[in-house]
């Protein structure tokens, strides 16, 4: 895997200025938010104006604000439960692939297990019992529900791995299993483990939004999914403040769209038959013409 | 025949585990439940307050064993008992049947409809690769895919309700028509499942196209493919019947995984619409601290997603002599 070929590919390029700015609004909300997102400052119910470029919400806040500081707490969710599925994904996957056997059988049936069972509707039983799920609960309920997939997708890949020529090789050298799957197996699994945790993210996002929506989740603390639980409470589409209940789902999607693009440019590159055909111009086929009859010449 | 046996045996672990999860959670949970719930309902009778114990622990007389056979009866049975709060007094049974036509309905004729369009999009896409379909259609389906179903619902109810007018957002049909097989009644019920129906579908359509775009990828890439080219075969017949019928199979589990995503996703499409199908009752259920309710809910969702996967993957292993010599 390259950097350059991530740059190249424009899905990468579209995922990572996206992720960029959301990282920037979660790092320095204060300082890019214009008013107090929690004050009760303003008339309520205004429309969108120089003052406020998306309008105050039905308490009188800032909009524009909270959709500011709501990124931090979704990305925190985002990055921590996706950490934390990709790393219970990838313990399962590549030791239930080494191990084979038994080992194999009773780890690939908790996978299947899990990737068939409804998970939302798990969460959202979860939640119930917990009655308010803080941030931490809702990361760790999040990660542990959340790898089946890439755990799967993972023993398979170390699977189709196991009789290649280099891993006999240290094999027959004499190296030990730790260092064979942390030298040998893992760096040819990067970009899958990239995938896995790009898709967990975006799981994450919207299920985390989901639960913030149902006001299952702390209703107070400041996210987009509760941003979009007090507007629908409000019935904010209805009385003119369309976009206090629009902007923070613009925000979840694009953020998701981010992972989403990203997971596709890592899928292109550790599977070069999908990656993009390019139509070569007119002037190029004949460069290429050109340069072959040369070659013939020589 | 091997396969299909091994896959029974697959679900019925799938399924045990399920229920023991609805035994085990309310049990693990900081704050017993029952007990809150018995101290909130202090007049129920002796029967109702036993069945309520097995459902969520807390009986201190009965060893956690023979709660849990106990508990077994009653999932096997399907009896959950009253509900508390929700419908106070109403079986729980009843509810989750009165509420099942209507999700069925929505849910199995959209997802339906999502898996055949997104798998044509995604073939044509893949044949066409390179062209302006393809370099438009995956890219904005990447995106929609990423949508919360929440607020797709939002939005389209914004759009086609709010603004203009055209289509109805709230319940599964006018409030007081009469329910029966004509005309009108049916049509009413149609136009009120448009709205829900185009936000699960608009969603849900993104991992079909994308997926079997890449399947015909992969499968395009074989020798048959060039052999079928070379023996000059029309281009739409190589689509179709060389391309397309093996790149749909694999797309065929994909189906069923997806199915559980699509589930969760109507249980917040019909709490945005008030459809009056169980994902909605889930939630009102959870809102009310209804655990009766809820868990009888829980088992259901589950029980519908494993048929429907097994069904899949029994076709599938008709259809395709690879997944059979897998086994």
């Amino acid at each position: 895997m390259s950097w350059r070929r991530l740059l190249h590919s424009r899905k990468a390029v579209a995922g990572l200025v996206l992720m960029g700015f959301f990282i920037v609004l979660a790092i320095f909300p204060s300082e890019l938010s214009p008013y107090d997102p929690t004050a009760m400052a303003f008339d309520p119910g205004l429309g969108a104006s120089s003052a406020h470029w998306l309008g105050t919400t039905s308490q009188g806040q800032d909009v524009l604000s909270q959709l500011i500081w709501g990124a931090r707490l979704t990305l925190i969710i985002a990055f921590g439960a996706g950490g934390l599925a990709t790393v219970i994904s990838v313990i399962v996957g590549v030791s239930a692939a080494y191990l084979g056997g038994f080992a194999d059988g009773a780890l690939s049936l908790i996978t299947d297990v899990l990737l068939v069972i409804p998970i939302f509707p798990l969460i959202v039983v979860i939640a119930a019992y917990l009655r308010n799920t803080g941030l931490g609960e809702m990361i760790i309920v999040l990660g542990a529900l959340g790898w089946s997939y890439g755990a799967r997708q993972l023993r398979v890949q170390v699977l189709s791995l196991r009789n290649r020529d280099f891993l006999m090789a240290a094999r027959v050298r004499g190296e030990r299993s730790s260092y064979i799957i942390a030298a040998e197996i893992m760096p040819t699994l990067v970009s899958l483990i990239m995938a896995t945790f790009f898709g967990t993210a975006v799981f994450s996002v919207l299920t985390a939004a989901g639960l913030q929506f149902l006001g299952l989740a702390n209703p107070t603390s400041l996210s987009w999914g509760n941003m979009l639980y007090w507007a629908q409470n409000a019935e904010a589409l209805d009385t003119g403040g369309a976009l206090w209940a629009i902007m923070p789902g613009v925000c979840i999607a694009l953020l998701g769209a981010a992972f989403a693009f990203l997971n596709y440019a890592f899928d292109e590159i550790s599977n070069p038959a999908l990656k993009p055909v390019r139509r070569l111009s007119r002037r190029a086929l004949r460069a290429e013409r050109h340069h072959l009859v040369e070659a013939r010449a020589a | 025949m091997r396969f299909v046996l091994r896959r029974l045996g697959f679900f019925a672990v799938t399924l045990w585990a399920a229920v023991s999860l609805n035994f085990l959670i309310p049990r693990l949970m900081p704050g017993n439940p029952a007990q809150v719930l018995v101290a909130q309902h202090p007049h129920l009778n002796p029967q109702a307050l036993h069945a309520l114990l097995t459902l969520l622990g807390g009986n201190t007389n009965q060893g956690l064993l023979s709660q849990y056979v106990e508990y077994w009866g009653h999932a096997v049975t399907f009896n959950f008992g009253i509900s508390l709060t929700t419908a106070f007094g109403d079986s729980v049974r009843t509810m989750v049947a009165q509420r099942l036509f209507w999700t069925l309905g929505l849910v199995g004729v959209t997802t339906v409809l999502a898996f055949v369009l997104g798998t044509f999009i995604g073939l044509v896409s893949a044949w066409k690769r390179g062209s302006w379909l393809d370099s438009f259609l995956p890219p904005i389906f990447v995106v929609t895919s990423a949508f919360p179903y929440f607020w797709m619902a939002l939005l389209s109810i914004f759009v086609f309700s709010v603004t203009l007018g055209w289509l109805p957002s709230d319940n599964a049909y006018t409030t007081g028509l009469v329910p029966g097989l004509d005309w009108h009644y049916v049509g009413d019920v149609l136009q009120h499942a448009v709205l829900p129906a185009f936000t699960i579908l608009i969603t849900a359509i993104g991992g079909w196209i994308l997926t079997m775009r890449n399947n015909v990828i992969t499968v395009l890439a074989d020798d048959y493919v060039r052999m079928a080219r070379a023996k000059g075969l029309r281009p739409w017949r190589i689509m179709w019947h060389y391309a397309g019928k093996n790149a749909i199979l694999p797309n065929l589990t994909g189906f069923a995984m997806s199915l559980g995503l699509v589930v969760s996703g109507a249980i917040l499409v019909e709490d945005v619409f008030n459809y009056p199908g169980v994902g909605s009752l889930m939630l009102s259920a959870v809102s009310d601290l209804d655990y009766p309710v809820m868990q009888a809910l829980f088992l259901l969702i589950t029980v519908a997603v494993l048929l429907s996967i097994l069904a899949a993957d029994v076709i599938t292993a008709i259809l395709d002599p690879r997944t059979r010599e897998q086994s």
